[in-house]
């Protein structure tokens, strides 16, 4: 059998030592109403040249980025992945090891976390992350119930510009009833300053934003964080990692705790997963961080080296009292992060985050010069931007579609409100060529 | 074969600390567009000060990469008996499989009608993942078994809240995994523990005793984490359904039952299936995993949305249940890591599933019955996939702890069992071959265990000055704690 080494004559041996004439009697402790008196209705097993020849079918009936040219975004961008990276994540001595509980034989992994924790801190200004979370929103609904343990206070206002999937994630986190989730009215794209401060009070533990916002914008953070601050509470901003190539860190802006979707560093889009929760706060909150934390310390002969460190705060250790229940969490996709780091570099990521800014720039002036778009809001924006399309949005969408084009995301999808808009992201492999072939055929239908 | 200077810098060296600063991997692309000037277009927030990333060549990375996996261990390189965590065989073509691009370029929002195929691969999942529990409704949500957890949890709490019935209590095992606990926390439940009888299952009457109305769930593993298969099972489940309550299973041992039992035939209203365990996706060096959840038929309009659906046509889409608790994460699931599970479980098919049990369990009990003469079993029965040993006589006879013999074990080349759960075992190592290691591997690795047992009754000392031979030795967790040092933060001089 595949995948099973153990031979016949082995298996009868086996049983032999064991004690027993047949497997079956080994199961004797399953009651017999609760035993399954039948094969499993599955389907036969396969060869591997037959699973292969059926896998890529399935694959070839999907659309993909070598196929189309996307401007889809929303939380999960095309960009480019460096050759490096799936070199790194496929060695099997990173993706066959469990988790690092042994240190003396997971110095790669542990080193390796490390590594990627201290890039965490260098994007985000913070000066501890964790070994991440599972992706931005659940990063993010993590963040609420951070700042509610540490400031004792149970209101959390959230932006009504935030990823609506982050905004309902969070609702989730909290049915359990640790916080009470209030959203922000967002106007032009960005939180309603004077919403904001009408519900700031001394019982909000946190105030929390994206900035870019869902709909591509920046929000004036420091104007927020001042806000925020003055009522006690903490702020969590949610970032685009990529972007903080060249906007100030979330630190620098005044956040409390920083979380972020880290797909775009090197991680495939995957239909929306496996991303990576990137999650990062300030030293005197890191007993309250969720998640894992490697350290660097020396072994017994005086030796550098890596452990898990300050577990106390997690669920093997203290069970009910834990910051998070989380235990696997997305180790193999921040490595791809940490390698995708190292190879751009501040300068080349620098470099993506204004080549792909200076793409959507110029695309969405292009877009608008042809009389069918017209610019939503006034704030800045990076590589992502909403316009209102006169017409037809999905009837555009789909004639794009046929064309070659993932005409951005209709957010009239999102909710009821934004009819008529789409959001277009920009990432720095489309081509001059591509976005002029995108704005002539869309001007055109 | 490896020089001094390889073997110096394997350990410690920081990527921030190679290269140069002229040095660099991959570039931007060229400019075609006009470049904005960003102080212009994103105002006030444009950064003043760099982040201090690595400036290395691909040379640099590459070897610093290879020089680290090097310091790792994992199933590829040997014997892996890891307890209640299925560290088998990752097949390679499910490596494969996961990367090609019709799987690996598709984005989440892109039109269902150009993602059927994705969309099917999903739907067929949670049909065999249905069939396997027994149970009707799937989610592919949830990005772990702890986030399965929380997402079993919070469904019964909406179906409780749907009846007006506002419970306040959760039972638990006391030989229950850490992460269900801290999940029963984080929906707002107290927890109450269930103490264990002496056959190592629940303890019956006391279960009893604890059962009320305010008792919303019992969450129970089972196989439980003793890698026993509890035989009151059916009366259990009968028990607390009697007082309004559902019961939650936390499915981490599945790999005992495939085709044998299934969850929702035992009595069981929800269970995590954990992909990275049952069905051979890698572990990642601590995830991605998946963590899957079934349920039964009253509880599938509270599932996390989306889920797949089929019509009439045989059109694939996702839709949300209709009192779904709402989502548990962005996007529909870990995408890459249900690729990988459902290449395995097409692989293996219905009767290679089954087969999977009955050698993971043969294995367990081949393995127990050879160290049982060194180990004291904490229960003497037979035992599913997995078993747990007591160190407990050892300590008290030579002073060497089970964490030294696991430490010793590094220095022959394994990995450690388990060590120290499930809670009420003392001294516990907990042993899973799994299915995917042959007789020989099992024998050998049983003879170092009872070579070990000698000397730890020969020369103590050897044990607990172990490992030797690894890459870094024990190393001083205390002072991790007292001087922090969490991250790499560039000197004054560098970067001028
Ligand atoms: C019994 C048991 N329950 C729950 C979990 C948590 O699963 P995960 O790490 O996928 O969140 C584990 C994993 O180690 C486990 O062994």
């Amino acid at each position: 059998m595949r995948f099973i080494p153990v031979t016949c004559e082995e298996r009868a041996e086996m049983l032999a030592v064991v004690g027993v004439d047949s497997v079956e009697e080994l199961f004797a402790d399953l009651p017999e109403d609760a035993r399954l008196a039948r094969p499993l209705a599955l389907p036969e097993p396969m060869g591997e040249v037959e699973l292969a020849a059926h896998l890529r079918g399935l694959a070839a009936r999907n659309a993909d980025s070598e196929g189309v040219v996307s401007f889809l975004g929303a939380g999960c961008y095309d960009h480019y992945i460096p050759a490096i990276v799936d070199a790194v994540v496929s060695k099997p001595a990173f993706f066959t090891a469990y988790t690092p509980y042994q240190p003396e034989v997971s110095q790669g992994t542990l080193q390796a976390i490390y590594e990627y924790q201290s890039m965490v801190c260098q994007l985000t200004g913070m000066e501890v992350a964790n070994a991440s979370m599972y992706d931005g929103a659940t990063a993010f609904a993590e963040a609420a119930l951070m700042a509610v343990r540490i400031t004792k206070r149970r209101r959390v206002l959230v932006s009504g510009a935030v990823h609506p999937e982050w905004l309902e994630t969070l609702r989730t986190y909290v049915e359990g009833g640790a916080a009470v989730v209030e959203a922000v009215q967002s106007r032009e794209g960005v939180t309603e300053a004077k919403a904001l401060t009408s519900a700031l009070a001394d019982d909000v533990a946190a105030v929390m934003v994206a900035s870019p916002t869902f709909f591509g914008t920046l929000e004036d953070v420091p104007a927020i964080a001042a806000a925020t601050h003055s009522a006690g509470a903490l702020l969590v901003l949610g970032a685009n990692p990529i972007l903080l190539g060249v906007l100030e860190s979330p630190a620098a802006q005044g956040a409390d705790i920083a979380v972020a979707e880290g797909q775009p560093l090197g991680n495939p889009m995957s239909f929306g997963g496996p991303g990576l929760g990137m999650f990062a706060c300030r030293q005197e909150h890191l007993r309250q961080m969720p998640g894992r934390v490697a350290g660097r310390t020396v072994d017994v002969d005086g030796r550098p080296g890596f452990v898990l460190t300050f577990s106390t705060r997690e669920q093997h250790i203290r069970r009910e009292k834990a910051t998070s229940n989380i235990c696997s969490n997305h180790a193999l996709n921040a490595l791809a992060a940490a390698v995708y780091l190292s190879a751009v570099g501040s300068e080349g990521l620098a470099g993506i985050a204004r080549s792909c800014i200076s793409k959507a720039h110029y695309f969405a002036d292009a877009l608008v010069a042809t009389g069918r778009f017209a610019r939503e809001f006034a704030a800045p924006f990076g590589h992502e931007f909403t316009l209102r399309y006169r017409g037809d949005v999905a009837a555009m969408q789909s004639a794009m579609l046929e064309r070659g084009f993932l005409a951005g995301l209709d957010l009239g999808r999102t909710s009821s409100d934004l009819a008529g808009l789409v959001l277009f992201a920009v990432t720095e492999k489309r081509t001059r060529v591509e976005i002029d072939r995108f704005v002539a055929e869309v001007g055109a239908l | 074969m490896r020089g001094d200077d390889l073997r110096e810098r394997r350990i410690g060296t920081l990527i921030f600390e190679l290269g140069a600063e002229e040095s660099r991997c991959v570039e931007p692309p060229r400019a075609d567009v006009p470049q904005v000037d960003l102080q212009a277009a994103l105002g006030e927030q444009v950064r003043t000060v760099p982040p201090a990333l690595p400036h290395v060549t691909e040379v640099d990375i590459a070897r610093h990469y290879e020089r680290l996996a090097s310091a790792n261990f994992g199933v590829d390189s040997g014997f892996y008996p890891l307890g209640s965590c299925t560290m088998k065989y990752n097949p390679k073509v499910d490596e494969w499989a996961c990367r090609l691009p019709g799987f690996a370029g598709v984005h989440p929002y892109q039109p269902e009608s150009s993602a059927q195929g994705a969309l099917e691969l999903m739907w067929e999942l949670q049909g065999m993942l249905g069939e396997i529990a027994g149970l009707p409704a799937v989610t592919l949500q949830p990005a772990a078994g702890a986030h399965g957890e929380l997402t079993g949890l919070l469904v019964i709490r909406a179906y409780h809240s749907a009846r007006g019935d506002s419970r306040k209590k959760v039972l638990v095992p006391d030989s229950a995994h850490g992460t269900n606990p801290a999940t029963v926390a984080m929906c707002g439940y107290e927890v109450v523990q269930v103490p264990s009888d002496e056959r190592g299952g629940v303890d019956l009457e006391a279960l009893k005793g604890l059962l009320d109305t305010d008792v919303a769930a019992l969450m129970l593993t089972n196989p439980n984490t003793l890698g026993l298969f509890d035989e009151n099972i059916a009366r259990i489940t009968e028990a607390v359904h009697a007082i309004g309550a559902l019961v939650y299973c936390d499915g981490a041992n599945l790999n005992a039952i495939l085709g044998k039992s299934r969850p929702g035939d035992m009595g069981f209203d929800a269970l995590h299936i954990n992909l990275h365990k049952t069905f051979a996706t890698p572990h990642g060096g601590g995830g991605p995993g998946a963590g899957p959840v079934a349920v039964s038929a009253q509880l599938a309009e509270y599932l996390p949305g989306p889920v797949a659906t089929r019509d009439g046509e045989g059109t694939y889409s996702l839709s949300i249940p209709e009192s779904s608790i709402g989502r548990m994460r962005s996007f529909a699931g870990n995408f890459g890591v249900l690729v990988r599970a459902y290449a395995y479980m097409r692989a293996m098919g219905r009767l290679g599933l089954a087969e999977v049990s009955e050698q993971a369990v043969l294995s367990a009990n081949y393995l127990k019955e050879l160290l049982r003469q060194a180990w004291p079993l904490a229960y003497d029965r037979v035992c599913m996939h997995e078993f747990v040993l007591s160190g407990a006589q050892m300590r008290k006879e030579h002073g060497v702890r089970t964490l030294d013999v696991a430490k010793r074990l590094l220095d022959y080349g394994y990995h450690p069992p388990t060590v120290y759960f499930p809670l009420i075992v003392d001294e516990a190592m907990m042993i899973e071959p799994t299915e995917t290691e042959g007789k020989a591997t099992l024998d050998r690795f049983a003879a170092v265990l009872l070579r070990i047992a000698e000397e730890a009754a020969e020369n103590p000392d050897l044990l607990h000055g172990a490992p030797y031979t690894t890459p870094v030795r024990r190393l001083d967790e205390a002072a991790a704690v007292k001087r922090p040092d969490l991250a790499w933060r560039p000197g004054p001089v560098v970067g001028g």
